[in-house]
C-alpha cells in the first residue's frame, strides 16, 4: 500500500514517498495510432523526478493525447511508459490532469472541492484553505458554472490540488485566459511545483514556457524532435522544427 | 351542458368530500407509484448510460419499447399475478390501491429508466474523462450523475407521474373502481360519464387538468431558478 493515503500532510513526507515511486518517468517506443492514422511514432521521453516540464509543438502534434496517454486515460497502440517503478493501474490516482476546457460540476464552487474530497476520503476541512489558495474563497457559494474563463480554470487547479497529487499535468490550462488570469493561473502551478509536485504542461505561450519550465520537450512529426533545458531551448534550438515554430513559420 | 358545468364548479369549490375522497387516492396511488418507478427506473437508467456490454443495443430497444407498454395489458398481467388463482393471488391484493399502485409502477418504471438514461448518457459524455482522471467508483460516478441531472431528471419524474394519474386502463382492472376504496379520478370518469353524472365527471376532470397543469408550472419554475445558476 503505497499510495499518498497513507502518507500525513507533512511535505517532506511526501516528498520523500513520490521519488520513490512514480519517477523518474521513462517512455520507448510509444505509438498511437487514432482510425488508422498514426499520430504518435516511436516517441522516447525521460522525465527527470523533479522540476516543470514544458511540451511544445505545433497544434495537431499529439500533445493532449500524450498527456491522457501519461495519465492513463488512453491506452497506447504499443510502448511502455514506465513511472519509476509503479504499476500503471496505481498511475492515474496519484496524478491530476487539468483539462484545456474544465468540466466542473453543476454545483456550487465548494461543492466542487468537496466532491473530490469525499471521493478521496480527504479531510473536508483543507477546502477553504484550497480555494484560499487560488483567491475563490469569497466565491465559495457561488454556482460554479457561473465563473468566468480564469476562475473556472483556477477552480480546476484547486480541485486537482485536492487530491495531493504527484505529478500535475496542464493541458493548455491558460490557452484562453486573459493575461491576468494566466498570470495567477502560473502562480498556483510554480507554488505546486515549490512544493514537490512534478508537473508536466503543455502551453503554446512562450512567455510562460520561459517563466515556468525547467526543460522543454518539443513534439513534431509524432516524435520528441528536441528536449533541452529551457535556457538552452529558447535562445538556440537545435532542431530546425523547433526554430521554425518559435518563429512562428511551423505548421502542422 | 353548462349547467353540469357550474354545478362541477360548485363541487369543487365547496370541498365535496366524495369528490375529495377520489382526488386524495389517486394522488397517493400515482404518487407512491412514481416514487417506486424512480427508485427502480432511476438506478437501471443510470447503469446502462455509463456501461458498455454486448447487447446494449438491444436493450436500449427493450427499454423504449417498454415505454409504450398499453395500460390494459399491464392491467391484464398483473390481475393473472393477483387474482386468487395467481402465483400471487395467496397475498389477497387484488382491488387494493396496493395493486393499483404496482400496475402504475410497472407501467412506468420504463419511462423513467428510458428517458434517465438518454439524460444521463448525456452528462455522462461531458463528465466522463474527468471522472476517470478522478478514479471515481462506479457507485460514485452514478451518485454523481443522478444528482447533477437532478433537474432534469425532476421532469423525468414528471412524465412518468403525468401518465400514472391520467392512465385508466390498469387501475380499473386491478383496482375495479370500488367506491371509497379503489375509486381513482380517471375511473370515476369513465363511470359517471356513462351514467350521465356529467357534473362530477367534469368536476374531477377540472381537477385533473388543474393537477397536471399545477405540477408541470411548478417543475418548470424551479428549473427555470436551476437554469439561472447553470445547474441544468
Ligand atoms: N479521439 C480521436 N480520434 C481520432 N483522432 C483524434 C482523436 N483525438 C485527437 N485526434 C487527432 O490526433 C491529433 C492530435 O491531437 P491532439 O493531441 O489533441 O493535438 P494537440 O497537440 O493540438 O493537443 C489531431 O490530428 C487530432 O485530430
Ligand atoms: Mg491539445
Amino acid at each position: 500500500m503505497s499510495s499518498i493515503d497513507t502518507v500525513g500532510f507533512a511535505p517532506q513526507a511526501r516528498l520523500a514517498q513520490r521519488e520513490a515511486n512514480l519517477l523518474p518517468l521513462r517512455v520507448r517506443g510509444l505509438e498511437l495510432s487514432c482510425d488508422g492514422t498514426p499520430i504518435l511514432r516511436g516517441l522516447d521521453l525521460d522525465l527527470a523526478p523533479h522540476g516543470c516540464t514544458a511540451i511544445m509543438g505545433p497544434n495537431g502534434a499529439g500533445k493532449s493525447l500524450l498527456l491522457k496517454i501519461l495519465h492513463g486515460l488512453i491506452a497506447p497502440t504499443s510502448g511502455r511508459i514506465e513511472w519509476g517503478n509503479q504499476s500503471p493501474a496505481q498511475v492515474t490516482k496519484r496524478q491530476a490532469l487539468v483539462f484545456q476546457k474544465p468540466v466542473l460540476l453543476r454545483r456550487s464552487v465548494a461543492a466542487n472541492i468537496d466532491f473530490v474530497l469525499k471521493a478521496r476520503g480527504k479531510p473536508r476541512q483543507s477546502r477553504d484553505a484550497l480555494l484560499d489558495h487560488v483567491g475563490l474563497l469569497h466565491k465559495a457559494r457561488h454556482p460554479a458554472r457561473r465563473l468566468s474563463g480564469g476562475e473556472a480554470q483556477r477552480l480546476a487547479l484547486a480541485r486537482a490540488l485536492a487530491t495531493e497529487p504527484e505529478v500535475l499535468l496542464l493541458d493548455e490550462a491558460t490557452a484562453s485566459l486573459d493575461p491576468a488570469s494566466a498570470q495567477a493561473i502560473e502562480a498556483i502551478v510554480r507554488d505546486a511545483c515549490a512544493s514537490g509536485i512534478r508537473v508536466i504542461c503543455v502551453t503554446h505561450d512562450i512567455g510562460q514556457a520561459k517563466r515556468l519550465a525547467d526543460d522543454v520537450v518539443f513534439l513534431h512529426g509524432g516524435c520528441v524532435a528536441e528536449h533541452s533545458p529551457a535556457c538552452d531551448f529558447f535562445p538556440e534550438p537545435q532542431s530546425s522544427a523547433a526554430r521554425d515554430y518559435l518563429n512562428g513559420r511551423l505548421v502542422f | 351542458m353548462g349547467e353540469a358545468f357550474s354545478l362541477a364548479l360548485q363541487l369543487v369549490t365547496s370541498g365535496n368530500a366524495d369528490l375529495y375522497e377520489i382526488v386524495g387516492l389517486s394522488l397517493r396511488v400515482s404518487l407512491s407509484a412514481t416514487m417506486f418507478a424512480c427508485l427502480i427506473g432511476l438506478p437501471v437508467g443510470a447503469w446502462v448510460a455509463i456501461s458498455r456490454f454486448r447487447g446494449r443495443g438491444a436493450v436500449l430497444v427493450l427499454m423504449n419499447a417498454l415505454m409504450g407498454l398499453p395500460p390494459v395489458v399491464v392491467g391484464l398481467l398483473v390481475y393473472l399475478h393477483l387474482s386468487r388463482s395467481g402465483p400471487l393471488g395467496f397475498l389477497g391484493l387484488l382491488y387494493t390501491p396496493s395493486a393499483m399502485i404496482i400496475a402504475q409502477t410497472i407501467l412506468i418504471a420504463p419511462i423513467v429508466a428510458a428517458l434517465s438514461r438518454q439524460v444521463l448518457e448525456d452528462l455522462h459524455t461531458e463528465y466522463a474523462e474527468q471522472f476517470r482522471s478522478l478514479c471515481l467508483s462506479r457507485v460514485q460516478t452514478i451518485t454523481a450523475l443522478l444528482w447533477d441531472a437532478r433537474y432534469s431528471l425532476l421532469t423525468v419524474g414528471l412524465a412518468g407521474f403525468g401518465r400514472a394519474v391520467a392512465e385508466v386502463g390498469a387501475v380499473m382492472i386491478v383496482g375495479g373502481n370500488i367506491d371509497h376504496l379503489t375509486r381513482v379520478m380517471t375511473t370515476a370518469i369513465a363511470l359517471e360519464t356513462s351514467k350521465g353524472d356529467l357534473a362530477l365527471a367534469l368536476a374531477l376532470g377540472l381537477v385533473l387538468l388543474v393537477i397536471a397543469l399545477g405540477v408541470n408550472a411548478a417543475v418548470q419554475s424551479l428549473r427555470m431558478s436551476a437554469r439561472r445558476q447553470a445547474y441544468v
